[in-house]
């Protein structure tokens, strides 16, 4: 595999104001490999991409193609390199044919286009790797999995050497999953360099020749397939060895059972199964731990405990009471906090001052109203004593709370939460993005529910936080609980391997 | 050196009220450049729609006259804007509230004008918001974009009156013309002694009072606020966004349709043909300028009904009447273009980092 690379990226990095995504990347992509890259969502890999597609101009660095330096200024450019680009969200007209939107995507140099021809090239192209689809079918009238190798074909049909395809068997079944993979090694081994986004490690382990492991916008590793193993690859992702040490003296003398989730099934927003089969109990005044590797199910299940998802199967039980499938308000009216990671997308509104956030879930609870009026004393009085007590810092509680930082919507947004007496609390990444003095806090702030004899999920990527502060561990995998462990016989090496969906220590996969 | 606009996080007070200001005054000097242009003096122009708006008590009485249906309309388009519902149908729900409230008169022409004029103004609300509602409905339930549904309706409302004029609602003593028989004593609004501007401005004042405490202090204000800034974080917070939907569409339309029915009981006194020359699109930008904003809405809507008296006497010299039209029009470009200075600051840097291609 010697030689000069197709794609080579030398020191990338990328700066958004007050983020670095990528932090002096280097990445060589040569023709004939299937490269993986790896790592958790917020680790800089769709940045990445972006650059290499001509989405973003990097803030520093380079890249070359075929060892000649180029300069992306539109994704045009990019194509006219070879570059192409399979998206998570297809980009597809859905009203147009298949044909039609190959031929939308070519940069041809005559004005008229023969439909025909279009046509034969692309049941070539579709027989060459397996991949047939009706030119002349519309696209609203594919599957999933058919749309996909629309995709495909179409920057194989613009001669793309460089084939980026992010989390592409997201949205497969596992049977064509399976093809998508022969198909991708035949192109690869038609001389195309294609580089493999994910975050399965079976489905990279299966796949990939080389392994690029990105984590918090830095590389924090790159092998070859055979020097690696699904361990390495996790300790690798998550940053430090899996081993954890605990304080004993949790896990006892725990209230009743707050909720029992009995076996409940519900689709993601792209109509696959999030959730498959998930089970489990938290009682008071306990913290469940939900340790996994992002995009497994954490998402989807809080949002069916806040009701904002629909149930497919299996039900919920809330202190006894059935609340499989009830509203929003329903679920706040029960005393279910959910905690969401987005924080301005959907636990606050931006353009709203802090007083009006406060109120957000309780304006029609009497604390903040009468009647048909909002009571502005009360939501001053409240915003004042939670930006007091949880020490929230901020120009002024009459600003759109977008000015904020991170760390402050964070306190500002748990401090609501908390100040609403919540009987269960569903929180997401509750650190995401906070220095760590604001971590502490938010921690602190965690157990203080707790001795409320509240009962919490916390979800997180991080297992040393989960550790510190759970009572309890659950891990999930593609929509499942697959092992719990008492906090005191948290067996860190075991949380890996079924992090990685490896139920018995053989290496057998699920 | 390049420059850059950099969305500003703190826009403030003296530059949000001084830059439309400014951009109507520069949208002045735009048109001016026409009058120029065509061999009339500006100042002389304006000067003539000055005078002939507010020079006499004809013009101010016209004046009036003018801004009430455009307020009434802008402040039930407000209604809906404020949600971020587009509601573009004001001029539809304008006609079938006016229709639905000459039924009263038509049909039970000896009421007593302390139950005609309630019973009018109730149909009128009807009438219009009922409109309203059903383009809600197709929304909450097929996902209809209102946009396309209002637009669409105001074309039957419209249509709708011509029908009835044309047809079962015809003065039999009309001498043919499409008109209804003129509305008894009693379905007339009150007018200011032998002025034409009537009653119908306390409505206004009412309404925009209303709206300005229910806007900033109620529960509903809050909701429709929520949904409008961030419809996930409403969804999350519980807030019912279908039914909100659905009665947002009908206040909307219903004040829309008193419009209507303060303009047949008046100005008009009779159902027919071309009740308004375009107060339901005008008021869209009227609502727009005054940033949705019920007693600003009173203000824009005054200065809208000064252009189009104004225009009138622009025709008495000569000038067509799309002179009018070419000032609001003026108006709102630079007004809405001129937004981007208040949400952005203008920046001067000399490096290309940091930017996104497109």
């Amino acid at each position: 595999m010697a030689g000069i690379p197709l794609i080579s990226m030398r020191n990338i990095v990328k700066r958004f104001p007050g983020v670095t995504a990528n932090d002096q990347i280097n990445l060589d992509l040569h023709s004939g490999q299937i490269h993986a890259l790896l790592g958790e969502n917020g680790s800089g890999k769709t940045t990445l991409m972006s650059i290499l597609t001509g989405l973003y101009r990097p803030t520093e660095g380079f890249i070359s193609v075929c060892g000649e330096e180029k300069k992306f200024a539109s994704p045009r450019d990019a194509i006219d390199s070879g570059i192409g680009m399979v998206h998570q969200h297809f980009k597809l007209i859905e009203s147009f044919t298949v044909a039609e939107n190959i031929a939308l995507s070519q940069s041809s140099n005559s004005f008229l286009l023969s439909q025909e021809e279009v046509v034969e090239d692309i049941e070539k192209l579709g027989e060459k790797y397996g991949m047939s689809v009706n030119p002349r079918s519309y696209v609203w009238q594919l599957s999933v999995g058919e749309k996909q190798r629309v995709e495909i074909l179409r920057m194989l049909y613009r001669n793309s050497k460089v084939l980026i395809l992010d989390e592409p068997t997201a949205v497969l079944t596992p049977q064509e999953t399976k093809e998508l993979f022969l198909n991708l090694r035949k192109m690869a081994n038609d001389g195309c360099a294609v580089v493999f986004i994910s975050h399965k490690l079976n489905e990279v382990l299966e796949l990939a020749d080389k392994i690029t492991v990105l984590r918090a916008g830095k590389v924090a590793g790159c092998f070859d397939r055979n020097d690696t193993n699904r361990y390495g690859l996790i300790e690798m992702m998550i940053g430090r060895k899996i081993s954890v040490a605990q304080s004993g003296t949790k896990g006892e003398a725990l209230g009743e059972t707050v909720l029992e989730i009995d076996d409940i099934s519900a689709l993601n927003d792209v109509g696959t199964l999030g959730l498959n089969g998930l089970s489990l109990k938290v009682r008071a005044g306990e913290i469940y731990g939900i340790a996994g590797v992002s995009g497994n199910g954490q998402r989807e299940l809080a949002e069916v405990l806040a009701g904002l998802r629909p149930v497919k199967s299996g039900n919920i039980k809330f202190y006894g009471e059935e609340i499989t499938g009830m509203s929003p308000k329903n679920m706040i009216e029960r005393g279910i906090s959910y905690v969401p990671e987005d924080r301005l997308g959907m636990g606050l509104v931006p353009s709203l001052n802090s007083c009006e956030n406060v109120i957000l879930k309780e304006y029609d609870k009497p604390k903040y109203s009468q009647g048909w009026w909002i009571k502005e004393q009360a939501a001053v009085a409240a915003t004042k004593a939670i930006v007091e007590k949880f020490d929230v810092r901020m120009g002024s509680i009459f600003q759109p709370v977008k000015m904020m930082s991170g760390g402050n919507l964070q306190k500002l947004l748990l401090g609501r939460e908390i100040a609403s007496k919540p009987k269960l609390m569903i929180v997401l990444y509750p650190v995401r993005g906070l220095d760590i003095g604001a971590i502490e806090s938010v921690h602190k702030l965690l157990l203080q529910l707790k001795e409320a004899n509240t009962a919490i999920i916390l979800v997180s990527e991080e297992l040393e936080e989960i550790a510190e502060l759970s009572d309890r561990v659950g891990v999930i995998f593609s929509g499942k609980i697959l092992g719990e462990f008492l906090i005191k016989d948290l067996d860190m090496e075991r949380v890996g391997s079924l992090m990685a969906g490896v139920v018995e220590d053989k290496g057998e996969s699920v | 050196m390049r420059i850059k606009l950099q969305k500003s996080l703190a826009p403030n007070l003296v530059s949000q009220t001084l830059i439309p200001i400014v951009a109507i005054l520069a949208s002045l000097f735009f048109c001016a450049i026409f009058f120029v242009l065509t061999g009339r003096d500006p100042v002389e122009v304006y000067s003539a729609m000055f005078l002939g708006a507010l020079g006499s008590e004809y013009g101010i009485s016209e004046t009036f006259v003018k801004m009430i249906p455009l307020a009434l309309c802008g402040l039930g388009i407000a209604v809906a804007f404020r949600m971020h519902l587009w509601n573009i149908g004001a001029e539809g729900q304008f006609y079938m509230g006016a229709c639905a409230a000459t039924w009263i008169p038509l049909s039970f022409p000896n009421l007593p004008f302390m139950l005609m004029i309630p019973t009018m103004i109730i149909m009128g609300a009807l009438g219009g918001g009922l409109w309203g509602l059903l383009a809600g409905w197709f929304k909450t339930k097929w996902q209809v974009d209102e946009i396309i549904s209002t637009l669409m309706m105001n074309y039957i409302g419209i249509l709708w009156v011509d029908f009835l004029v044309y047809g079962a609602w015809r003065d039999p003593n009309g001498k043919n013309f499409p008109l209804t028989a003129a509305f008894p004593q009693s379905a007339m609004l009150p007018t200011f002694g032998s002025l034409r501007v009537h009653y119908g401005i306390f409505f206004v004042l009412l309404i925009a009072a209303v709206l300005w405490i229910i806007f900033k202090k109620s529960k509903w204000g809050y909701e429709t606020l929520v949904i409008g800034s961030n419809p996930v974080a409403a969804r999350y917070a519980g807030i019912n966004i279908k039914s909100n939907v659905l009665l947002t569409m009908f206040i909307s339309g219903a004040l829309c349709g008193i419009a209507g029915m303060v303009e047949v009981s008046v100005v008009v006194g009779k159902l027919q043909p071309g009740i308004s020359p375009g107060y339901g699109y005008t008021a869209i930008i009227v609502a727009w300028l005054a940033r949705l904003h019920p007693i600003a809405i009173i203000g824009v809507a005054f200065l809208f009904a000064i252009i189009h008296v104004g225009g009138f006497m622009l025709q008495t010299m000569g000038m067509p009447s799309a002179t009018a039209t070419m000032l609001q029009g003026a108006m709102l470009f630079f007004v809405v273009g001129s937004e981007i200075l208040t949400k952005y600051e203008i920046k001067f840097t000399s490096s290309k980092e940091g930017e996104k291609n497109e």
